[in-house]
């Protein structure tokens, strides 16, 4: 367990290298994404906001896309509440590091105090190589160009990567369809931002009676 | 980059944080909303992916990023691990522009 969160963490850094080197590109400060991944810590908005930002969208439409993924957050919030004791304080704390990674760790424990152990562990890891990473990244940012390496890709192919067990149920299939579908034939008309913003409006799809799961 | 973008981005992404781990905490919501909230990282991946691969600004646009990210969705499909679909996928945009640009 505690080889599998350092992995994970490996690969974060790698990861928030990237983000690193694009938040740059975009035209954030060093300071600038560092505060985001000490303060924000949620990757994939992070990411969605600095793609806006590059693609020369304003602050409402950086945020809103970027937000409305952050809402994932409070869902996992939702499924580790009940496997987690302690004071009002310590749940405070413990918020800032409900994500992806650490709520996919806690669940794959049984245990209690083993879902508690990788839940801190994971954090603890995962936010010190993330944070490492990006302020790395920032630092090489100006000195290298993202073209040049293919970086402007990585967030996009970090995004296919995550969007890929989303893919295993029907449901999820539909919604990623349709959001798809809602962004592209927004794309020319509504302003930058938007159109990630208005696919969220895919999630009702989840509202019709989910279909019977083939045995796989 | 305006400082109230860092700002609010890392105040709402708290406050979801604590809205479902601290406020609603252990309490049940309807299934139907559960359903449907868990379906937003499925929809707006999606069309992030779909706005970075296939658009610039307003424009749909087709170039070396679309085949870059073909590589990223076999390696994710193949279950590569995350740090090797982003090297494959930059790596094959890179050579790309290289050997066109």
């Amino acid at each position: 367990m505690l080889v599998a969160s350092f992995t994970l963490s490996a690969a974060t850094g790698v990861f928030a290298l990237s983000f690193g080197v694009l938040a740059v590109g975009a035209g954030a400060s060093v300071l600038q994404a560092c505060v985001l991944s000490l303060a924000t810590f949620t990757g994939a908005s992070q990411m969605s906001a600095m793609s806006v930002v590059a693609a020369g969208g304003g602050l409402g439409a950086a945020l809103g896309g970027s937000l409305l993924l952050a809402a994932r957050n409070g869902v996992y919030g939702l499924v580790l509440a009940p496997r987690f004791g302690g004071r009002l304080p310590l749940r405070l704390v413990a918020a800032q590091f409900v994500i992806d990674e650490t709520t996919a760790m806690m669940t794959a424990q049984r245990d209690r105090r083993l879902g508690s152990i990788a839940f801190w562990s994971t954090a603890i890891a995962l936010f010190t190589c993330w944070n490492l990473g990006t302020l790395i990244g920032a630092l090489i940012g100006g000195a290298i160009d993202p073209q040049r390496w293919g970086l402007d890709v990585a967030f996009t192919a970090a995004f296919v990567a995550m969007l890929a067990p989303h893919l295993a149920t029907r449901q999820g299939r539909r919604a990623a369809f349709f959001g798809a579908a809602i962004c592209l034939a927004l794309v020319p008309f509504a302003p930058v931002g938007l159109p990630v913003l208005a696919a969220g409006a895919a999630i009702f799809t989840g509202l019709s009676t989910p279909p019977a799961e083939p045995a796989a | 980059m305006s400082w109230w973008l860092v700002a609010w981005l890392s105040l709402g992404a708290y406050a979801f944080k604590v809205l479902g781990f601290v406020v609603v905490g252990s309490r049940k919501l309807p299934e139907l909303v559960t359903r449907c909230l868990l379906l937003i990282p499925a929809a707006l991946l999606a069309a992030l992916v779909v706005k970075d691969a296939a658009t610039t600004g307003q424009q749909l646009v087709l170039d070396e990023r679309m085949l870059g990210l073909g590589v990223a969705a076999v390696a994710a499909w193949r279950r590569v691990p995350l740090i090797a679909v982003v090297v494959l996928a930059a790596g094959t945009t890179a050579l790309l522009r290289a050997a066109t640009g």
